[in-house]
């Protein structure tokens, strides 16, 4: 988890920087149309229910995604929808240890 | 219909909004099924549309809006993205559409190009969510939990991908076209989101490379500066922030083609409710839809005297014929009037005028097309919540 949340980190590290030198290539006398355009996305305030398992469900999947995508999903879905959602995503790359992805079905089966 | 359960309310009591700073209430919408709760955000560019999900954005335009004409404004107009890294900066200039794979000559295209040295096409067509009403589904599947408003339609201006793959000079045996976008996924591990059409329908001359959208730059979360625009058919083909084609000799077998956005492989595209489907094949063309805008759903008419009823349908680009109302649930049915066409891809207006006695009444619309194909009385379910398209309802009162 630490390994993505840091790789997240330095990839925004990474683009603050290109813009800082984009922005110093401009002060130097770069054409004044050659500014990129940016688009401001609004805060993200959507947040996981508290309960047994919150965190593993924080540090895993609000990685890749905000917890809208959990609280949305329709009620009472239950156990083998929500172990079929986490399975889905280590399937799509996210490195949840076994431990945890039995800890974040139980959660959101419960939760959710 | 959403409209009368889609009650604007401010979150909170009435005290609490005297005890509490504004900046604190929340505007949610409250869409028709169970844990429909959604906030209505104003994102820079678009008015306050109802939010699904916050990262990556997902915006669904609120259902009023197609009362307003055929046309959905770029700020009233849906948002979809499936990856979270999305791009938040761009230099318009520095922009680069790259034309690889099986081809003479790769290419490598500026938009300042694309505006130029290629003859502009528009058409107006109609960009729905493959999931588009996935909340009404009974019983109810996992995914984007939208109401009605993951559709919208617009007038795109851009080059067909014909021109760009002619000059590109796609060779013998090519069997696909593929597409990237500058969004990406968090993780390296996480299936990029790509998508395919066959060569023959790449260039069948409609499919286009659009750079404008009602007459404006393409809005920055509907793809700007430049999108696929893949006209009857849904809207996971029509790629975002399109900087890369390659043609392709192979079928092209990305988890966003071979895993996901199939529908089962049967006439219907449906399967007994609850059930998976024992084949599936890529999602394609929309099937016919119609929608009545006004009244809203719950509103209360004058009986006896004229009722205006309207709305809008479309299909998957043959082009509708007939938009059928009927003021009794269904009993019987009548030819409404057709509005102007903007095309065979586009939301074609219909409007009749009605006498109802007093009492409760249930108002649907049905709609046909040049092919003969209409719209199912009940739903049609499937396991992944697609293509939605059944009769809808209005229930009024005239009093």
């Amino acid at each position: 988890m630490a390994v993505i949340a840091s790789r997240a980190k330095r990839s925004r590290a990474v683009r603050r920087l290109a813009a800082l030198l984009a922005t110093m290539a401009l002060l130097a006398g770069g054409p004044a149309d050659a500014e990129p355009k940016t688009y401001p996305l609004p805060e993200e305030t959507a947040a996981l229910k508290p309960g047994p398992g919150v965190e593993a469900a924080q540090n895993n999947c609000l990685s890749c995604h905000s917890a809208d995508y959990v609280t949305t999903q329709p009620p009472h879905m239950g156990a083998k929808f929500w172990e079929a959602e986490v399975a889905k995503m280590i399937k799509f790359g996210a490195p949840i240890s076994q431990e945890d992805a039995k800890m974040i079905a139980e959660y959101l089966a419960k939760t959710y | 219909m959403m409209d009368r359960r889609t009650l604007l309310r401010t979150a909170g009591s009435l005290a609490a909004s005297l005890f509490a700073p504004p900046a604190f209430a929340q505007e949610t919408v409250e869409l028709p099924f169970a844990n429909g709760t959604r906030p209505l955000v104003a994102y820079p560019g678009k008015r306050p549309l109802i939010r699904l999900t916050t990262r990556p954005p997902q915006l669904e335009t609120p259902f009023s809006v197609f009362d307003a004409g055929a046309i959905t404004p770029n700020d009233a107009f849906f948002v979809r993205y499936h990856l979270a890294d999305i791009p938040l900066s761009i230099d318009p200039d520095a922009f680069r559409l790259e034309v690889r794979g099986k081809v003479a000559r790769p290419l490598s295209l500026s938009l300042q190009e694309l505006k130029t040295a290629f003859e502009p096409v528009e058409i107006v067509a109609v960009n729905q969510c493959s999931g588009n009403s996935r909340g009404f589904f009974a019983p109810r599947v996992g995914g984007g939990q939208l109401g009605n408003g993951a559709m919208g339609n617009a007038r795109w201006r851009g080059v067909p991908l014909k021109a760009v793959l002619d000059k590109a000079g796609a060779q013998a045996g090519a069997k696909q076209v593929v597409f990237n976008g500058l969004d990406r996924p968090v993780l390296s591990e996480t299936p990029d989101f790509l998508k395919a059409l066959d060569i023959d329908h790449a260039r069948d001359g409609e499919v286009m490379l659009a750079y404008a959208m009602n007459g404006e730059d393409l809005p920055w979360l509907n793809g700007y500066p430049l999108r696929l625009v893949v006209p009857g058919y849904y809207g996971t083909y029509w790629v975002k922030h399109l900087n890369e084609i390659r043609v392709d000799e192979d079928i092209f077998d990305g988890f966003w083609m071979k895993t996901a956005y199939r529908v089962p492989d049967t006439a219907c595209a449906c399967t007994e409710p609850g059930e998976a489907a024992k084949a599936t094949t890529p999602i394609k063309r929309l099937d016919v839809r119609s929608f009545i805008t006004h009244p809203a759903d719950g509103a209360a008419v004058k009986a006896r005297a004229e009722t205006l009823v309207r709305g809008f349908a479309f299909d998957g680009g043959y082009g509708v014929t007939a938009a059928l109302v009927s003021a009794d649930g269904g009993q019987s049915w009548k030819e409404a009037q057709l509005g102007p066409d903007f095309g065979r891809y586009s939301f074609r207006t219909w409007r009749l005028a009605l006498h109802l006695p007093p009492g409760a009444h249930e108002l649907m619309v049905c709609a046909l097309n040049r092919i003969g194909q209409s719209q199912p009385m009940a739903p049609l379910w499937n396991p992944m919540g697609y293509m939605r398209n059944a009769v809808e309802t209005v229930r009024v009162v005239a009093q």
